[in-house]
């Protein structure tokens, strides 16, 4: 909302302060500033003059002229001119030298088209109040010579751009925001929709409201004999173009100034073209309407439309139709000041995709009270500045509608804020509001609830959990203007804003103990952190994926990541997908950093993924907000979502170890990316067991499932060379993806004994055959040593002649010890013995050189 | 009582003494290197040393003399052990310096070997953020990204007809009237905290969050929001004023100033706006004649979010007796304290994932 302030001024008695000054107060009340726009400040020695000679001069491109034009002074000027909407006589704006017009241009006594020019005639553009002018701005003959054109039309303004909160419809109008500074000045508010309303007589023009939920409220006046070709007067157009409206004719502008000023839409018909009663009611199927903006519209079953026997007219609140709009010959004109639903108007205009100033307002709530008072408004603007005359009759439609009561103990405001106000102050700040307030509980008010906000509870089980009870109990009527108040808390917030948020005192509440981070909580931050000091780097990218990705991915046909979940509107129709895995992400970081210079990569990322789950249900119901759902209705809601499970995904590319001057560096391999998941899983306290797979994206050869005892959580190795090509990703590419929420939570460790008696190590080399998995040469190793065994570490392995075609030979250091003795040879020989025997039983191993 | 040799033993003679110690001591100072002096203590202090061998020759001395060889011998012994040690401890000095001059490196050598990781700031900021509040007392909840409308928007008051239900601002799973959105805001674990815990409820909730805004400077479709919610008996607007006061200082510092204004949510009432003072102009822009601001486009304050007392409705929709409990709730967005925090400039790169950009931000932030 543009505020001109010479406007707001005119209705309240605001001090001599500035402009930032009533932002501030303005914005602590709500009505925050989003910028100030200075007018005319510096706009300075610009006078009246006549034109009282005309000379054209000839041989240019375009017509100029040299006029003689009379500023009051002994001389007459010399001013050249390239315009010619004006004749000896006329009465003109003249920048004399040393002016400076908007923009900081500045006029200088020059010769320009081989004659002196002593000023400039200036046109409505150049003074800054309007965007473009086709001329020279034309002044009243009358208008005294000499005088300073800023002050003659008050040119010198402020404008406050202020961000109105859709809950105060009230505050889009200068009578708004007039009495939000008239409260925060603590001076007298003037209400310019206080009008002195004649007695009508009779009906201007028949209609009825056919839906009470739709309209409550239609009011029709009537001008006839109006001068089409009347032009709006120049302070109209200054205070539209201000307040960031376009002036188009006066018809239009008169029903834009009265809508700005009071916060009444008003719509204009061309009475000629109406035809017949007018009915205001929901649309019926296969209905249409041509709108101002020349596009036909189908209308859907619970717009809101105007109407007349030749069908739609207008969607009401909204834009009107076609077929009756004002022209250029309009000489009778029909206002319509209504009170449309706010949600219905809402509903049209996204519907439609129409937002105008007038569903803005509607949609935010309009005063119900105000439809005869604006239209008269109106009519009076029309005809004092258009001619015509006013028609003596109104039409009033209108449903019954009573009037909304909050009942509240007047401590309520305090105890929500925790400050104390007097009774006095609560009562006092609600009538500033405009609340009329009375003691005790007061009756129910009889009647219907007219397009009512849909905040309004009057009965029933809601209401009286809304209710607050307590002692010294005030009844609240609020406003007309102000449909937002329905619940006790908005009449504390009242109270508490116009006392001022900033007079809160800053309190810390007495929160009982917590119970710190949960296990899981704890986990995934050091998973974390241990993946970054293991020198991975985390990203966070978006988590759309397309059906590109799953086919990089080479995803088999039926792999369940092929189930995604699919967005209605997603950013981009390349990724309507929730990622299934979080490689896509990751991998495409990785070509971009790729992209960027960066070869030597290891990224991370934790977070989750959607896993839609075969049979659940399509839809999530909206449950009831009047009590606590049951349980199980929240559990259909749970049934209806996707699995999120917490994941943790890496990849990695290039040198893992860098080369330099040392020599050379190692490059990244499948054995770090399941190393990356041995890093969680020694976090989450959990030993993985490594077996080998063959899983898409992973290379079939190069791929480790991972397993927490007997449950798979992941799978790590080289990627797919085909997933390497589709992505663009550097050769021999490793990746790793862990579901962390399959981990479960660590129990705390037992203290180990430590023994203090000598290790004896033993080494051994194993020949197996060579697709054994050395983990279970390993497990065989562990399980035949026995307790003494105190750890087994593989350092070699050997796939040479002497090992034997086919097979392979593994050296393993064994490091033996007793809790309670040194060990003597033959108990570790035994020791090892059993463990080459058991690793011959269960995966043929024999000792090398036996 | 035995008998002994009258006979005069020669090596115990003073002057054969006097000499041996004083050529063990010529010997031990001339020794020029560590391998020298272990002869020279061989052959000046071994078991065959002079001294060693005159030591061995008391027991033929009569009784009466022997105490007075023994004295002797001792002395000189002691002379000879103490040249050694000096001269021991002078060689090692000399030696280590040598050695350790020559062992010389270039310690300037780069040693990038490893790799360096980090983790996102956005990450560690969230970590922060909870960390502040757990030390209040709050517990961190979570909830699920893919949400039900009802707990993203009508349990929150959040009316079927708001404009932030429309598919300009939301998004939809499956059709726009599955009941499923990709969730709005942090909010909607509020609604599930209260189902699921017992009473009072502090938590506080980061996360990422979804709009359908396009990728630039300063929006991005994926965010990241901490919702706190507090539900007690007899907590009022002060209590939410003093908790945000505290957060801003955790965040910004001491003498950060912060302005508390009204604004409009559906999910509370009364509801406000924290501002903080523009970090850049320090509010200066905002008055007539001084140069524009950036950062706070001259307004000399910057949004940092949304906060209010939690709306009975919301409470009733959750089973929480709003004549009993009553509480508050707020919402920051953590890319925005970020770049407040961070100076972060540009809300791309903390989407794009280039490791430039998060190296420098370690393990915390």
């Amino acid at each position: 909302m543009k505020v001109p302030l010479s406007w707001l001024r005119e209705y309240v008695d605001l001090p001599p302060v500035t402009a930032h000054e009533i932002a501030d107060k303005l914005t602590a009340a709500g009505l925050k500033l989003e910028a100030i726009a200075s007018h005319g400040h510096d706009l300075k020695n610009v006078v009246v003059g006549q034109v009282i000679e005309i000379e054209e001069l000839t041989g240019f491109k375009k017509p100029i002229r040299h006029c003689l034009v009379d500023v009051g002074e002994a001389e007459p000027r010399e001013i050249v001119c390239g315009a010619t909407n004006f004749a000896v006589g006329a009465v003109v704006p003249v920048a004399l030298p040393g002016a400076v017009l908007p923009g900081g241009f500045e006029i200088a006594s020059r010769k320009t088209y081989g004659r002196l020019s002593d000023g400039m005639i200036c046109s409505e553009a150049e003074l800054g109040i309007a965007e473009s002018s086709p001329g020279i701005l034309l002044l009243p003959a009358d208008t005294p010579l000499g005088t300073d054109v800023v002050g003659l039309l008050g040119l010198r303004d402020d404008v406050l751009e202020l961000e109105i909160t859709p809950d105060c419809g009230y505050a889009l109008s200068i009578r708004g925001v007039a009495r939000e500074a008239a409260t925060a000045f603590g001076v007298p508010f003037r209400d310019p929709a206080a009008l002195e309303l004649p007695v009508a007589e009779g009906v201007t023009h028949p209609a009825e409201i056919g839906d009470p939920t739709a309209c409550d409220r239609f009011v029709l006046r009537a001008v006839s004999g109006f001068d089409p070709a009347a032009e709006s007067p120049l302070w109209m157009r200054v205070r539209l173009t201000r307040a960031g409206m376009r002036p188009v004719s006066l018809a239009v502008d008169v029903t834009n100034y009265v809508m700005l000023e009071l916060g009444q839409p008003l719509h204009a018909f061309d009475r000629n073209t109406v035809q017949g009663g007018i009915v205001v009611r929901r649309a019926q199927p296969g209905e249409r309407l041509e709108t101002l903006d020349h596009v036909t519209r189908e209308l859907a079953e619970d717009d809101i439309l105007i109407t007349d026997d030749s069908g739609v007219i207008g969607l009401a609140g909204t834009m009107g139709g076609l077929s009756t709009e004002i022209s250029a010959t309009t000489t009778d004109i029909v206002i319509e000041a209504a009170h449309f639903s706010a949600t219905g108007v809402a509903r049209m205009s996204r519907r439609h995709n129409l937002v105008s100033e007038a569903s803005k307002r509607f949609e935010r709530g309009v005063d119900r009270e105000l439809p005869l008072a604006a239209s008269w408004r109106a009519v009076q603007l029309l005809t004092e500045l258009g001619g015509g005359v006013a028609e003596p009759g109104v039409t009033h439609a209108q449903a019954d509608v009573a009037p909304v009561s909050i009942t509240i103990p007047s401590g309520h405001p305090a105890r929500v804020a925790g400050v104390p106000y007097s009774r006095q102050t609560v009562v006092a700040r609600l009538l500033q509001v405009g609340c009329r307030v009375v003691d005790g509980v007061a009756e129910a008010a009889e009647g219907g609830r007219g397009v009512a906000a849909t905040g309004v509870v009057t009965s029933g089980d809601l209401a009286a959990k809304l209710a607050v009870t307590g002692d010294d109990l005030i009844t609240v009527y609020p406003p007309s203007w102000r449909p937002d108040l329905t619940d006790p808390n908005d009449l504390a917030e009242e109270v508490i804003r116009l006392e001022g948020y900033d007079a809160l005192p800053s309190t810390l509440p007495g929160a009982p103990a917590g119970a710190g981070l949960t296990e899981t909580q704890r986990l995934r931050r050091r998973v974390g952190r241990a993946l970054a000091l293991s020198g991975y780097v985390e990203v966070l990218s978006y988590p759309f994926i397309g059906a590109r990705d799953l086919d990089h991915l080479q995803l088999p046909a039926d792999d369940a990541r092929r189930r995604a979940t699919r967005l209605v509107n997603p950013l981009s129709e390349d990724e309507p997908y929730m990622r299934t895995t979080l490689l896509p992400g990751l991998l495409k970081t990785l070509v971009r950093n790729v992209g960027r210079g960066f070869t030597d990569l290891a990224l991370f990322e934790t977070g989750l993924v959607y896993r839609p789950g075969a049979d659940a249900p399509e839809t999530a119901p909206i449950l009831t907000v009047e009590r606590r759902p049951t349980d199980e209705e929240l559990a259909v809601l749970t049934a209806a979502l996707p699995e999120q499970p917490v994941r943790v995904a890496a990849v990695l590319a290039g040198e893992f170890e860098r080369s330099g001057w040392w020599g050379q560096g190692r490059a990244a391999t499948w054995a770090d990316a399941i190393e990356a998941a041995r890093v969680i899983a020694r976090e989450a306290g959990v030993s993985l067991d490594i077996r080998a797979d063959q899983h898409e994206p992973w290379h079939p050869g190069r791929c480790a499932a991972l397993y927490a005892g007997d449950v798979l959580v992941g799978h790590a190795g080289e990627l797919h060379p085909r997933v390497v090509e589709a992505y663009g990703l550097p050769r021999r590419t490793a990746a790793m993806e862990l579901e962390l929420s399959r981990l479960a939570a660590p129990a705390p460790a037992q203290t180990p004994s430590i023994s203090a008696y000598p290790v004896a190590t033993q080494d051994v080399a194993l020949i197996v055959p060579a697709d054994t998995p050395v983990a279970s040469v390993e497990a065989a190793l562990v399980d035949g040593a026995g307790d003494l065994l105190e750890s087994v570490r593989l350092f070699d392995v050997y796939e040479g002649a002497q090992a034997g075609e086919g097979n392979k030979s593994l050296a393993y250091t064994l490091r033996f010890r007793a809790p309670d003795r040194t060990l003597t040879a033959d108990e570790i020989a035994a020791a090892r013995d059993a463990a080459v025997e058991t690793a011959a039983a269960q995966v043929g191993a024999r000792l090398r050189g036996v | 009582m035995s008998d002994y040799d009258p006979v005069e033993v020669t090596p115990l003679h003073a002057d054969e003494l006097a000499r041996a110690e004083a050529d063990a001591l010529a010997a031990i100072s001339s020794a020029a290197d560590l391998d020298e002096l272990k002869q020279v203590r061989l052959a000046h202090a071994g078991d065959r040393s002079p001294i060693a061998l005159a030591n061995r020759e008391i027991g033929a001395l009569p009784p009466a003399a022997r105490a007075e060889a023994g004295k002797r011998i001792g002395s000189a012994r002691k002379a000879i052990g103490q040249a050694l040690a000096v001269r021991q401890t002078e060689l090692e000095a000399e030696r280590d310096a040598r050695v350790l001059v020559e062992e010389t490196v270039d310690v300037t050598l780069p040693w990038d070997r490893a790799p360096r990781g980090a983790r996102h700031p956005l990450t560690t900021l969230q970590e922060r953020i909870a960390d502040c509040f757990v030390a209040m007392g709050y517990e961190v909840a979570e909830g699920p990204e893919l949400e039900a409308e009802w707990f993203n928007f009508d349990a929150l008051n959040i009316a079927p007809d708001h404009p932030a239900r429309s598919d300009h601002d939301t998004f939809f799973v499956e059709s726009v009237k599955s009941g499923k959105v990709l969730r709005t805001q942090t909010s909607p674990v509020q609604i599930r905290a209260l189902l699921e815990r017992p009473l009072p409820v502090y938590v506080i909730s980061p996360g990422k969050v979804f709009r359908t805004d396009e990728l630039d400077a300063t929006h991005t479709p994926v965010f990241h929001q901490v919702e706190g919610l507090a539900i007690d008996k007899g907590l009022t607007m002060a209590h939410l004023k003093g908790t945000l006061d505290r957060f801003a200082e955790v965040m910004f510092g001491e003498g950060i100033t912060t302005r508390f204004r009204p604004n409009y949510f559906p999910f509370t009432e009364p509801s406000a706006e924290m501002d903080l003072r523009c970090f850049v102009c320090r509010g200066a822009s905002s008055l007539p004649g001084n140069p524009p601001c950036r950062t706070c486009k001259s307004e000399g304050w910057i949004e940092w979010g949304g906060c209010g007392m939690v709306n009975p409705r919301v409470l009733i929709a959750c089973g929480v007796d709003p004549s009993v409990y009553s509480g508050f709730a707020f919402g920051m967005g953590i890319e925005r304290t970020l770049m407040f925090r961070h100076n972060a400039e540009d809300m791309r790169d903390m989407v794009e994932g280039d490791i430039r950009f998060t190296l420098p931000f370690g393990m915390e932030v």
